[in-house]
């Protein structure tokens, strides 16, 4: 079998440069949108088009950026925020993942408990926020809390749903070996759900966002979301868009990242 | 000397809808070291029967009992294969081949070099590192054999095992097993509905009617065919007698049931 390398065929080097000249125009148009933007947005501003006082500009929530960058308030609250939506997520879905464990490990506490569930699924969970603040004072706790919480029941069901579409035949082959429970769901459910998991993270990710910032709204007296609420008060809807921007930015790296590491462990798993 | 009974064994599938007869007072015994084939239509009960010796699941009445004493004493004796080869694709063959101990909690080098030495055996030490998903479906089945032959079974069950391959690879496989059992002088039960597979592999067949599930039929394969490799016995005009019989059987029971 000849197998010719055709990299040089012209009508492939055609093909690459259409496909060169596609993504270049895709960015073209990408960041002539943001600058247009960003641009109109001061223009308008700036001519008064619309009230300053309430839309700001780019300019004034870039000078913003610079002197809170300068003496330290950006990272002070960016710090506080990030760590508590990376925790709220993470026991968020850790806990999400040991009740779905705890589902399929014993039929009738999930038969029990089944409408429980369904209720507190569909019942939105930042409702619960005044509860949660009395009950855990206000502080990193309840805002954590809030993070986990949103999505703790959500990743318990699609995990726990991963968990039962499992192939019965791979879970034969371990009986028929004599295996325990435990060593059934660690030898096949487990390693066989782990791409339900980790498609669970991306999601979550981005709940947890939701959670720890409206348990912000509600308590903090620091981070983003208190920076959102405290600009409202005093006026200052400088502090509010810029507390909007370093958000919308935080989340997208955010995601990005989870999206990676899910690429990553995906590709180790299987 | 009867080795494994079954003592009428009858078995119901409950469910909130219905109450199912799958299995009517099976009774059958079987040597040591004999290759025995479940032969009958879709639906008659055969991988329910399995189960049961497999103790995968419990008969609804009767016993099992290898050399007179329940299975349950023996629960290790028995190594099951099914109907695909369900390897764990997350695990590299060898790991797959050394499941049965490590579940066992007996991972030592000494099982690593017995698994290496059986796949050797099946002529697949190339592939100990690879997945199964790089293999095709004969090879993985030569490892579920091997998985299987890890713990040291003393009797095979074997579901279907060669169902999902193309012709020329099932009687590859098939001479293969017959091959190997002899040699490890393992007891076998084969459950199939390829009459051909059944005759040329095996030394009893018992043939299986459906709704619900009984032994029609007990029939022992000739000397003659039996001394030969299974793809020999296939050419042989014994076999070929035994395939009509089996056949005009199985067409009659078909007739009944639609009656
Ligand atoms: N888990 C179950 N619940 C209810 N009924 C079942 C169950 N498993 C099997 N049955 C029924 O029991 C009967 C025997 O099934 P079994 O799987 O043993 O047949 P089989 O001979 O192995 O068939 P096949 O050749 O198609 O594999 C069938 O009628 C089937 O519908
Ligand atoms: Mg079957």
């Amino acid at each position: 079998m000849t197998n010719k390398n055709l990299n040089n065929h012209p009508l492939y080097t055609t093909f690459l440069k259409k496909l060169a000249r596609e993504k270049y125009i895709v960015r073209f148009f990408q960041v002539i949108i943001f600058l247009t933007f960003f641009l109109a947005w001061e223009i308008a501003s700036e001519s008064g088009w619309v009230d300053p006082l309430i839309f700001s500009s780019p300019s004034r929530v870039f000078r913003l950026i610079i002197t809170a960058t300068i003496d330290g308030s950006l990272w002070y609250h960016l710090r506080i925020t990030v760590f508590e939506t990376i925790a709220g997520f993470l026991i968020g879905t850790l806990a999400g993942v040991l009740l779905a464990f705890l589902l399929w490990y014993s039929k009738r506490f999930s038969d029990i408990i089944d409408p429980y569930l369904v209720v507190f699924n569909a019942l939105p969970k930042v409702a619960l926020g005044p509860i949660i603040i009395v009950v855990l004072g206000p502080g990193y706790g309840a805002i954590i809390t809030m993070g986990a919480i949103i999505c703790v029941i959500v990743s318990a069901l699609v995990v726990y749903n991963g968990f039962y579409k499992v192939d019965d035949n791979y879970i034969k082959v371990l009986t028929s070996f004599g295996a325990t429970k435990w060593q059934k769901f660690i030898e096949v459910v487990f390693p066989a759900s782990l791409p339900t998991i980790i498609s669970t993270f991306k999601v979550n990710v981005g709940l947890s966002w939701v959670g720890v910032i409206v348990g912000e709204f509600l308590v903090a007296s620091k981070g983003l979301g208190y920076l959102i609420v405290y600009g409202f008060q005093v006026f200052n809807f400088t502090l509010v868009l810029y507390s909007l921007v370093l958000i919308a930015f935080l989340a997208a790296i955010m995601y990005q990242a989870v999206a990676y590491l899910e690429k990553w462990l995906l590709k180790i798993v299987h | 000397m009867s080795y494994l009974e079954l003592d009428g064994i009858s078995h119901y599938y409950f469910s909130e809808q219905q109450c199912k007869q799958a299995i009517d007072q099976v009774s059958l015994s079987i040597e040591k070291g004999k290759f025995t084939a479940l032969l009958g239509p879709s639906g008659c009960g055969k991988t329910t029967l399995l189960s049961i010796i497999a103790q995968l699941i419990k008969p609804t009445e009767g016993a099992v009992t290898i050399e007179r004493r329940s299975v349950e004493q023996h629960s290790r004796m028995i190594g099951y294969m099914l109907q695909q080869d369900y390897l764990f694709p997350w695990k590299t063959i060898l790991d797959n081949v050394c499941i049965g101990p490590k579940l066992h909690g007996e991972l030592t080098e000494l099982e690593f070099n017995k698994a290496k030495a059986l796949l050797r055996k099946v002529s697949l030490d190339h592939v100990e590192e690879l997945y199964p998903n790089q293999l095709s479906g004969g090879m993985r089945q030569r490892v579920a054999l091997a998985r299987t032959l890890m713990t040291d079974p003393a009797i095979l069950l074997l579901d279907e095992p060669f169902s999902a391959l193309d012709f020329q690879t099932k009687l590859l496989l098939e001479n293969f097993m017959v091959e190997m059992l002899s040699q490890y002088k393992k007891t076998a039960i084969l459950v199939t509905h390829d009459i051909g597979e059944a005759i040329a592999m095996s030394d009893d067949i018992y043939l299986m009617q459906p709704n619900p599930g009984r032994i029609h039929l007990h029939l022992t394969v000739p000397e003659v065919v039996r001394e030969l490799s299974p793809i020999e016995a296939r050419r042989h005009p014994e076999y070929h007698r035994l395939f009509d019989e089996i056949w005009k059987e199985m067409t009659e029971l078909d007739q009944q049931e639609s009656k």
